[in-house]
């Protein structure tokens, strides 16, 4: 492998001078760059396509994702919003990092999941903590809700889309909306202001009352079509997630039994300590297959 | 204001420490005509007074709609107001793209007020010689704000800019209180008092003044030409009632409802006192 080009001074020679990092100011220019929702400072890069990409056939843009999380599942219920995934981050088959967690609070209104590859989720986490500092520093009690959030996404995701170098991953967003001036958060009922959006790695989205990413989307939709509803109880929503994660540990290979739950309530968002459920695989078919199976010698 | 050896540049400075270039251009502020803005718990109200520079020529418009949240009135170099109109759209809808909500009213008025600070601190521009009122809706209630040349801007409850403001800021003074709770109607027909106060000659007609009204639920409308005919209509009305103006002040809510009752009383107490001439100023009343 050819030793890639790094960002050091081009005064160290030729060929050793990577893409500028730093913008030059110039007298003519107002101030130094200034962070947008359009172009992040950090990752501006990510933004733009690299022209050395362009040139050179031999580098390549993201193709295949390495250290991945599996399903995310969120479903509303009567008081909010319900998210939970594991906290495997698998390298290939190998389960690597056992203690991921991928799910991450936004600010007191929104959280974010994501499956797929967890750099590019980093990265990701990266750009919403410098729009929640632009609205710290604005200071003026104006915070993103999560159809902001979710509509901002998907912008970058189908950015990166467009330039051939994607995001690798399958975001989830869930919040509920910050109330309005002169309206307590009492006037306005749940149902009306709960959000639950799922963003795509070339920007396809989509928000329901329940959303998956990656397998939970075959095996744990069904269950949520049949038993979900917009006023459930906690107790009921947390049982039936409860249920459709303990599907989804038994058919994924690439999850393990250690889970994150995180609510988003009016009271704001709160992400629990990771927990084990209890499963079964004590079946007779499972622990002495020959004996059972037809056939066997 | 008058000529002095540090009044050159706008980066000089004078011993007093003030920078004339910069009031000089707020005085170019003064020049336009007056517009007025006024807000409540749920709306915000701008009018502004439209001049002709002749009679064949139109009457200058002097409100924009940046958004369906957002709406300005600029008093001073027009050419300035319309760059800094066309700046405002795109924010606006830049933000609408990529977040799919409203822009926050506050946060571009401090983004414009930095574009009119960069035009103070360099050697090669000039200030902005317009002043806005930015009157708009967001998620944290109805707000107005003026700018100026200055680069300072301000949130009001109720602010006159341009020729003659000092006597509609007076008018605005005397009744901001009621203000909050005051229906759409009754901001309406403060700000057009508080605008006829600025007149030197002649009075409010449908051709020379315009109104806007945004707020919760209501997205940007303007109200000009034959629309706003209704307003000056009841305008006049009250005038012609005497005292009904000041008695609509005192009115809980829905000032032009009473004021209705009251001017009718009053002029019934007139035409019941004796003569034609009270008889025919309570005829107004009689026909609302």
């Amino acid at each position: 492998m050819l030793p890639r080009p790094t960002s050091h001074s081009k005064a160290l020679g030729p060929g050793v001078a990577g893409p500028e990092l730093a913008v030059a100011t110039s007298a003519v220019q107002a101030g130094p760059p200034k962070a947008s929702a359009q172009q992040p400072l950090s990752g501006a890069d990510s933004f733009m396509v690299d022209p050395h990409c362009i040139a050179d056939p031999a580098r390549q843009h993201t193709q295949y994702p390495y250290v991945t999380g599996t399903s995310v599942l969120g479903i509303k219920y009567k008081d909010g919003v319900l998210v939970a995934c594991d906290t495997l981050g698998a390298y290939g088959s190998t389960k690597r990092y056992k203690s991921v967690e991928r799910i991450k609070k936004v600010n007191d209104h929104v959280i974010i999941a994501a499956s797929g590859e967890l750099s590019d989720f980093q990265h990701i986490i990266k750009l919403l903590d410098e729009l929640t500092t632009d609205d710290f520093r604005a200071d003026d009690g104006i915070s993103l809700g999560p159809q902001e959030v979710y509509a901002y996404l998907c912008r970058v995701m189908y950015n990166r889309r467009n330039k051939m170098d994607p995001l690798w991953n399958s975001l989830i967003v869930a919040g509920i909306e910050p109330p309005h001036a002169g309206a307590s958060a009492e006037d306005v009922s749940t149902s009306d202001v709960t959000f639950l959006g799922m963003v795509g790695m070339i920007g396809t989205h989509y928000s329901d009352s329940h959303v998956t990413t990656g397998f939970a989307s075959h095996l744990a939709r069904p269950l949520f079509r049949e038993a979900q509803a917009d006023d459930m109880s906690e107790e009921a929503a947390v049982a039936l997630m409860h249920e459709a994660l303990r599907v989804c540990y038994y058919r994924d290979k690439q999850s393990m039994n250690k889970f994150q739950l995180a609510k988003v309530t009016k009271e704001g968002v709160s992400i629990s300590e990771p927990y084990a459920l209890d499963v079964q695989w004590d079946f007779k078919m499972f622990s002495q297959p020959t004996k059972w199976a037809v056939g066997a010698w | 204001m008058f000529r002095n050896q540090y009044d050159t540049d706008v980066t000089t400075w004078s011993p007093q420490g003030r920078l004339f270039q910069v009031e000089y251009a707020m005085e170019a502020v003064k020049q336009g005509s007056c517009a007025v803005g006024l807000v409540s718990n749920t709306h915000v109200v701008l009018a502004t007074l439209k001049r002709a520079q002749n009679d064949l020529s139109s009457y200058q418009r002097k409100m924009f709609k940046i958004d369906d949240h957002m709406g300005i009135a600029i008093a001073g170099l027009t050419a300035d107001g319309r760059v800094l109109c066309k700046y405002m759209r795109n924010e606006c809808i830049n933000h609408r793209f990529v977040y799919e909500a409203p822009m926050p009213v506050g946060r571009l008025v401090r983004q414009v007020a930095d574009k009119h600070q960069v035009c103070t601190q360099r050697s090669w521009k000039r200030p902005f010689g317009v002043g806005l009122l930015v009157g708009g809706y967001d998620r944290s209630g109805p707000h107005l704000y003026n700018t100026c040349p200055s680069g300072n801007y301000y949130e009001y409850k109720a602010m006159a800019i341009g020729a003659r403001s000092q006597a509609a800021k007076t008018y605005l003074e005397k009744h901001y209180e009621s203000f909050p709770t005051a229906s759409v109607e009754a901001m309406v027909q403060h700000g057009l008092r508080a605008l006829a106060a600025t007149l030197s000659e002649g009075e409010l007609t449908k051709a020379n003044c315009a109104v806007s009204i945004v707020g919760r639920n209501a997205p940007y409308v303007v109200i000009e030409d034959d629309d706003v005919e209704p307003y000056l209509q009841m305008l006049k009305a009250e005038e012609d009632a005497g005292d009904a103006p000041m008695a609509a002040d005192e009115a809980a809510a829905g000032g032009e409802a009473a004021a209705a009752a009251e001017g009718g009383a009053a002029a019934g107490g007139d035409a019941a006192a004796g003569g034609d001439a009270a008889g025919e100023a309570a005829a107004p009343m009689e026909t609302e």
